[in-house]
Order: C-alpha cells, then sequence, then structure tokens
C-alpha cells in the first residue's frame, strides 16, 4: 500500500477523476439544455381522452402530454381530488390543452385515475395562432365570406385550408413590408420633419430664413401625408382581404369556434405525420424559432431580434475595447518606467476584472446613460428632448459598459503576450538601426496578436453570456425594431436591444405562462451557448492562423 | 537502408567534417598560432589604421563597476577578438561599441569611444544612426518572425526603401556574402524558423550586412550552433573582413585564434593584454594571460 502511494500512482487517478468529473458535469449540463431545448421543436401527438373525473363528471379533452408524475395518493388529496383509500400512489399528467382564449386553461393536471385508454384520432388539428396560442380541435369547415367552401371530410378540404393558410402567410407578409418598410420610411422622414421644425423654433434664425425653411417642412410634410394615404389604403384593402376566410373548429366539449384565417401561423395534424413528415416539420419550427420575432410576450414565436442584438452587441463590443485594451497594454509594458506606479496600475487593473458585473451596470447607467448620454442630448439632439436619444439605455451603452467590463482581460493577455517575446528579437531590431517605435509595430506586435486575439476571445466569452449589468444600460424584454437597418445611418446605437441571456431571464421568470415558456428557456440557452461557442470558435481560428504564421518565435 | 543505418551514417558524417576542420586549425593553441604565424608572418596594432578609439571607458551597472578605464584601438578592417572568462565584461564591452547598453536603465558610461573623429557617447549622435553603421549579430539567432526576404530587407526598410528591384539586389547581395544564397534562394518566401540554427545565424548576419555597414559586432556567435554550422560562420568571418571591421566576443579560445587578427583579454572588468592574436597565443605578456589560455581557470 505505501508502495503504491509511492509510486505516484494515486495522483494519476486523482488527477484523471477530476478531469472524468469535470467531462461529466459539463456534458451533462450541455446535454440538458440539448434535449430539453431541442425536445421542444418536435411535434408531438394530440391526444383525446375521456375521463370520469374523482367528481363523477364526464369529460373530454384533446391535448398534449407534456409530463407525467407519480405521487403520493395524500398529495392527491389534499389538492382536492377525490382518490379512494386503497390507492397509495396515483399518477398525473400535465395536458397542454391550449385554446386558451376559450377555456382560460393552457395546461392542466389530471389523474389517471378515471380515465379511459388515450386515444389518437387521426383528424385532431393543431392550429397554431398569433394570439393565444395554440387551438387543439377537430375541424368542420372552412369559410370564405361566411359560405361553406369545404366541408371537414372533402376530399377538397385539406387542400384549400392549406392554400387559405399560404394565402393568409403571404399577406401578412405584405402587411408587414408595407407598415415596417414604406409607413416605417414616412414616419421616419415626418419625425425628422418635426425635429427640423423644432430646431428652428431652438435657434430662431431670421424671418425670412424660417419662413422658407417652414414652407419646406410644410410641402414636405404634405407629400409625405399623401403618400402615407395612398399606402393607409392600400393597407386598408389588404387587411380587409385578410379577413375573408374563416376556419371552423370544434373543441373537445364539442363546442363551434370560428377562427380567422388571418390570426393562424400553421395548420397540422401531428397524429397523421409520418416521422418524415415529422422531421420536416420539426425543421421547420427550428428555423422558425431561430428567424421570426417573439410573439405573446416571448412565449411564442421565434428569437431572432435576440440572437441579433447580441451579436451586435458583442460585436460594437470587441471594436471599442480591442483598441483600448491593447494600446493600454502597450504603453504599461513598452513605454512606463516599470515602477511602483506602473504595478499599482497593474494591481487596480487586475482588479478590476473582479469587480461584480452589476456594478458595472449600475456605472454604466449613472455615469454612460445620464452624464454622458444626457450631455449628448443636451448638445446635438436638443431638438428631440425631452425624449432622450443617448440619455436613455441603448446598445453603444451597453457596449461601453461591457467593453469596460472586458477590458481588464484584453489587457492582461496583451501585456503577457509582450512579455513572451524574447529580448533578443527586439535588440536585432534595435541594433538593425530601428526605433523603438519601429521595433514596436514592425516586430513586437505582429508577435504579440496571437495573445491579443486570446485576449479578445475571453472577452467575447464573457461579454457574450453576461446578462446583470445589460438590465441596466440598454437590454428590454422585447425591441420594438432591430439596431441595423436599411435607415440612414444603418447602426441606430442609440436603440435599445434584446439580448439572449436577458431573454431567457424574461421568458423563464418574468412570463405569464410559465408551463408555455420553459421548454423555450431551455431553447435560448442552447442558442446562447452556441452563439458563444461559435463566436470563440472563429475567434480561435484567427488565433491559430496567426499563430501558424509566428509559429515558434518564443521557443 | 533501416533507419538505423540512416541514423549511423549521418552520425558520422557530422562527426567526419567537424574533424578535417580540427585536423586543419589543431591541434591547440600553440600550433595554430604557429600556422598562423608562417601564414602572415608579423602584424603590429602600430601599423594599422584606427577605427575606433576607446580612450578612459568607466561602465557602471548601478554601483558595480563593470568596466575599469578601458583603453583600446580596434584596427579598420581586421577581425578584433575579446575573450575573457564569463562576466569579465567583454560582452559589455561590445556592446558599448554600438550603444545596446543604452537599453539597460541602471547603466552609467564614462569617457568616451571615438569612431571615425567622432565620439559615439556625443549629445548629437543619432544612436540610430549609430547602429546602422555598427551591426551586430547575437548569442543565439534572432531572425524575426517573417519571411527569409522580409528579414534581410528589414534594415531597408527601415530606411525607406520601397523600390522592388533595389531590395531584390540587396537581399541576394547579402545572402551571398552570408554564403547562404545557394541554400535559400529556392525558398525567400518561407519563414524564417524554418531554417536550422546555423542558417539562422548566417541569415542575421545577411541581415546585419544588408544595411552596409562599417563595423560588424559578434556577440559569441557560434556558441549555440552545431560544429558544421561554427566552420561555415568562422569561414564567413574570414571573408567579410576584407570589408568590414569586426569585432568578436567569444568564449571559445580556439576560436579566437582561428578567426581573429587581434585579441584583447579581459578579466574582472580590465583590459589585462592586448596584441596581435598569435603573439597574444604563443607568448602572452603576462601571467594572467598565460593562466587562462592554458586553462588553469576561467
Amino acid at each position: 500500500m505505501k508502495q503504491w502511494f509511492k509510486s505516484g500512482v494515486p495522483w494519476i487517478w486523482l488527477n484523471g477523476a477530476a478531469v472524468a468529473f469535470s467531462m461529466i458535469m459539463v456534458v451533462g449540463l450541455i446535454g440538458l439544455i440539448a434535449v430539453r431545448g431541442f425536445g421542444h421543436f418536435w411535434p408531438s401527438d394530440v391526444a383525446l381522452i375521456n375521463l370520469t373525473t374523482s367528481q363523477g363528471e364526464q369529460r373530454v379533452l384533446i391535448g398534449e402530454l407534456v409530463r407525467s408524475q407519480t405521487v403520493p395518493a395524500a398529495v392527491a388529496r389534499d389538492s382536492g381530488e377525490r382518490v379512494p383509500d386503497d390507492v397509495e400512489l396515483v399518477t398525473r399528467h400535465l395536458i397542454k390543452l391550449g385554446n386558451r382564449d376559450q377555456t382560460g386553461v393552457d395546461f392542466a393536471w389530471y389523474l389517471e385515475l378515471g380515465m379511459e385508454p388515450w386515444q389518437y384520432p387521426r383528424d385532431i388539428t393543431v392550429v397554431e395562432r398569433r394570439e393565444w396560442g395554440n387551438f387543439y380541435g377537430t375541424p368542420v369547415a372552412l369559410l370564405r365570406e361566411g359560405a361553406v367552401v369545404a366541408q371537414a371530410g372533402d376530399q377538397s378540404f385539406e387542400a384549400e385550408l392549406q392554400a387559405a393558410v399560404r394565402r393568409s402567410l403571404d399577406l401578412h407578409l405584405q402587411i408587414r413590408r408595407l407598415e415596417r418598410g414604406e409607413i416605417g420610411r414616412i414616419n421616419t422622414s415626418l419625425n425628422r420633419l418635426r425635429l427640423d421644425e423644432r430646431r428652428l423654433e431652438l435657434d430662431s434664425p431670421p424671418a425670412d430664413v424660417e419662413a422658407a425653411e417652414l414652407a419646406r417642412i410644410a410641402a414636405a410634410r404634405e407629400t409625405l401625408d399623401a403618400q402615407y394615404a395612398v399606402l393607409r389604403e392600400e393597407l386598408d384593402v389588404i387587411y380587409a382581404s385578410t379577413r375573408r376566410d374563416t376556419l371552423q373548429m370544434r373543441m373537445a366539449d364539442g363546442n363551434q369556434v370560428n377562427i380567422s384565417l388571418a390570426a393562424i401561423v400553421r395548420v397540422t395534424r401531428p397524429n397523421e405525420l409520418s416521422v418524415i413528415g415529422k422531421s420536416i416539420q420539426y425543421v421547420e419550427r427550428v428555423w422558425e424559432f431561430l428567424t421570426e420575432d417573439p410573439r405573446e410576450a416571448n412565449t411564442e414565436g421565434g428569437i431572432f431580434p435576440a440572437i441579433f442584438g447580441t451579436v451586435t452587441m458583442v460585436m460594437v463590443m470587441s471594436v471599442i475595447v480591442t483598441p483600448f485594451g491593447i494600446l493600454a497594454a502597450i504603453y504599461l509594458r513598452e513605454y512606463a518606467k516599470q515602477g511602483t506606479m506602473t504595478r499599482i496600475i497593474r494591481i487596480s487593473v487586475y482588479n478590476l476584472a473582479g469587480v461584480p458585473s452589476i456594478v458595472y451596470g449600475v456605472f454604466g447607467l449613472g455615469f454612460f446613460v445620464y452624464y454622458l448620454g444626457g450631455n449628448l442630448d443636451q448638445l446635438f439632439y436638443a431638438e428631440s428632448l425631452p425624449t432622450p436619444t443617448f440619455g436613455t439605455p441603448g446598445l453603444f451603452w451597453a457596449s461601453l459598459t461591457l467593453a469596460l467590463l472586458t477590458l481588464p482581460i484584453v489587457i492582461v493577455s496583451t501585456e503577457e503576450g509582450l512579455s513572451r517575446i524574447p529580448s533578443t528579437i527586439r535588440q536585432g531590431s534595435l541594433a538593425l538601426g530601428a526605433t523603438k517605435s519601429e521595433t514596436l509595430w514592425k516586430v513586437i506586435v505582429p508577435l504579440a496578436t496571437p495573445a491579443m486575439m486570446t485576449g479578445l476571445i475571453l472577452a467575447i466569452a464573457r461579454a457574450a453570456g453576461e446578462v446583470a449589468p445589460l438590465m441596466l444600460v440598454g437590454v428590454v424584454k422585447l425591441a420594438p425594431a432591430l439596431p441595423i437597418d436599411t435607415v440612414f445611418p444603418f447602426i441606430h446605437l442609440d436603440r435599445k436591444i434584446m439580448h439572449l441571456g436577458f431573454h431567457i431571464y424574461d421568458v423563464g421568470f418574468q412570463s405569464p405562462n410559465v408551463e408555455a415558456a420553459r421548454p423555450l428557456v431551455y431553447a435560448t440557452a442552447l442558442i446562447l451557448v452556441m452563439l458563444i461557442v461559435v463566436l470563440n470558435l472563429a475567434a480561435i481560428g484567427i488565433r491559430n492562423r496567426l499563430r501558424e504564421r509566428y509559429r515558434s518565435a518564443g521557443e | 537502408m533501416t533507419a538505423e543505418q540512416t541514423n549511423l551514417m549521418t552520425t558520422e558524417a557530422a562527426s567526419a567534417k567537424p574533424e578535417t576542420a580540427s585536423h586543419r586549425d589543431r591541434p591547440a593553441v600553440s600550433a595554430a598560432g604557429a600556422r598562423k604565424v608562417s601564414e602572415r608572418e608579423t602584424m603590429s596594432l602600430a601599423d594599422e589604421t584606427p577605427k575606433i578609439q576607446v580612450n578612459n571607458l568607466n561602465l557602471y551597472y548601478g554601483a558595480d563597476q563593470a568596466l575599469k578605464n578601458i583603453n583600446l584601438m580596434i584596427p579598420e578592417k581586421r577581425v578584433t577578438a575579446f575573450i575573457g572568462p564569463s562576466g569579465c565584461g567583454k560582452s559589455t564591452l561590445l556592446r558599448c561599441f554600438n550603444r545596446m547598453n543604452d537599453l539597460v536603465d541602471i547603466c552609467r558610461i564614462e569617457g568616451e569611444i571615438v569612431m571615425d573623429g567622432k565620439n559615439i557617447y556625443d549629445r548629437d549622435i543619432d544612436v540610430a544612426d549609430l547602429r546602422r553603421s555598427v551591426g551586430m549579430v547575437f548569442q543565439k539567432p534572432n531572425p524575426f518572425p517573417k519571411t527569409i526576404y522580409e528579414n534581410v530587407a528589414y534594415g531597408l526598410r527601415l530606411q525607406g526603401v520601397k523600390s522592388k528591384r533595389v531590395l531584390d539586389e540587396v537581399v541576394e547581395k547579402s545572402l551571398r556574402a552570408a554564403a547562404l544564397w545557394d541554400e535559400v534562394k529556392d525558398r525567400l518566401q518561407d519563414n524564417a524558423f524554418g531554417m536550422s540554427g546555423g542558417q539562422q545565424q548566417r541569415l542575421v548576419i545577411a541581415r546585419a550586412i544588408a544595411i552596409e555597414p562599417e563595423v560588424i559586432l559578434l556577440d559569441e556567435p557560434a556558441s549555440a550552433l552545431d560544429p558544421i554550422s561554427t566552420l561555415k560562420i568562422e569561414e564567413l568571418i574570414n571573408e567579410l573582413k576584407h570589408h568590414y571591421t569586426i569585432i568578436i566576443v567569444t568564449h571559445n579560445m580556439q576560436q579566437a585564434a582561428r578567426v581573429s587578427d587581434y585579441t584583447a583579454f579581459m578579466y574582472m572588468g580590465n583590459l589585462v593584454e592586448y596584441g596581435d592574436t598569435d603573439t597574444l597565443f604563443t607568448n602572452p605578456g603576462k601571467k594572467q594571460t598565460e593562466d587562462y589560455i592554458t586553462g588553469r581557470y576561467g
């Protein structure tokens, strides 16, 4: 035994075990997120359940099984169910019933006691809607202008229905294009005119100039109003046309409901679908999740604005933090006289990395947003006051706050990279008659670029996952517009953004519909992790290419 | 042929070449001296044109004095070697000639070093200019992380030379002068780190001579190299001395005997003895010198 300890074998086992444990935790975490996140998009079968409640009431349910639990009978009795005395354990199922607008209940628990065997009728139809979540039921008829086009069971019913859905999606797209594009442009122009007018008031130029300017504004406004009127009319026509078709559905309890096609995103019959059909739908739903805007207080639809916001913010942050961090590190390492002062500065910088991020958030809000932003508004955007432009949380301040947060990381790794460069290379350049700055920029800095990239990678990983400070300086639950679009100046640094990290928090903990939100939390978390991995891989790829170029310089 | 055989053969080859080399230069110091005497009859410092004159040079690292009242004359277009035990100040003295000691914050210098009639420690001397005319090669090869071509062109680019034609010409000329052209002419655009240690050191020499200095300082240029590479460097030095004034610091007395015309022996910051290499090695004037070259200490 003593021999065994002496041989060092236990150490190897201990170290190996530590690695194994870490791996299990990481793989477990990613696995859990992946399974829960990806599982959400699989179209599960919808069951028709006949049951007798413990009160003796007959009910019919249509819904998806979310999960099942086996609990002691006492627990069920406590929640008001009547369970026979001889039963010790009962199983209960959480069923997604949908039809929230009709019944007010989206999810409900039911005891297995009293359930007849579940059936999966092929005609059960799931209607995904823009509002109120899913609708489960059986179709009755498709109406056009109030007249029946096709009855359920008719040969043509399915084809007619899908055609109607496609048509309504097309119209929806048209509406959005008009509202966001054309009307958005007119609104921006009108707003600019309003600001011009206000600026005129503030500047109070000579009377003739003012008159001319006012005339120009009035004329421009008139044209815009005219354009708007035309568009409005066009829009009204489309809106009217979306109301043409109606789908008549029967709920589990037999009541009939009319659903306007304008509110429908997708109509499917999951029980009828083969595995391939489900796979196609799965891919469609994942794609929709990645590319669509969120609906229904973020519990439905996609997360595209959050992905876009996160990436944009990280990019802007990188653009800010890289030059600052690298220049600071070069000064500290190459130019500053190494002494007590530099040591104090260095220790302070290192300690900045340990400051809790929420502190940065508070600082960002107080200093960047209110002080800097407030003054910027006074100076450059006086005409739009009291509505703040930069004096309110936004993309730029969020990026700047994160840049500050990640600055120490970049400085530390750049400094380390610089200090690893052998002094002989430096002397070689100096001995050829290069000045200090020539040596620095032509030889030293290129050699240190892999280290700088390492710093940036770490900074990106940190920034992309940060949430707490962002809640204060620019991230919101629902941003009305993306920070980059086709309207001048294209990158709108003053806009508020959505962020995956905050989206997880918001959907998971601030959502009115917890059960519906739960899988989205996993899915969003998965996207966030994958996004960080992709950003990191890109940066690591760049670094390795650089490293290959300067291979063995340090040896 | 098996791997083992190949291995054997290469080892043999490697050991064979230096042997022939040493047959020519060895055995031992005295014989080398004898050969040289026969080759070049007499040389005397008095007959030479002075290139650099060191006057009353004292150098301090903080409170420690590293060089004590050095006086010596470096002759033009000759090879001058500094020998002595570790820590005797020979490298420090070498670095005074291109003011590399300026990089050490605590270093302080008294006295003067006159090159072509001008004290290089004068205030109005541009250090970068000085270093352009006094090139230096270090103990360990230190090529830049660039292509072979760019390494050699580096000094010229610093001077603002942009013409591709001029650069090509100088790069080829320098690499030829450093006896490297034939080995690298087909891979000028490869990274310099891909070369062997000996090639790298010759590349560094090529880099130094590309800017046409007047003096080349060599700080133990062969101490990190294998015997074959060492031989090549030594042959190169023999070539270069026709055009440049060369000062070499070396630990290796045989090397000093082989390559240098004049040798200075230093000990504990003092210049103990300085004279033509043959005399110094065959008939040293001081007891300390004799002890050192016969291997009694150091």
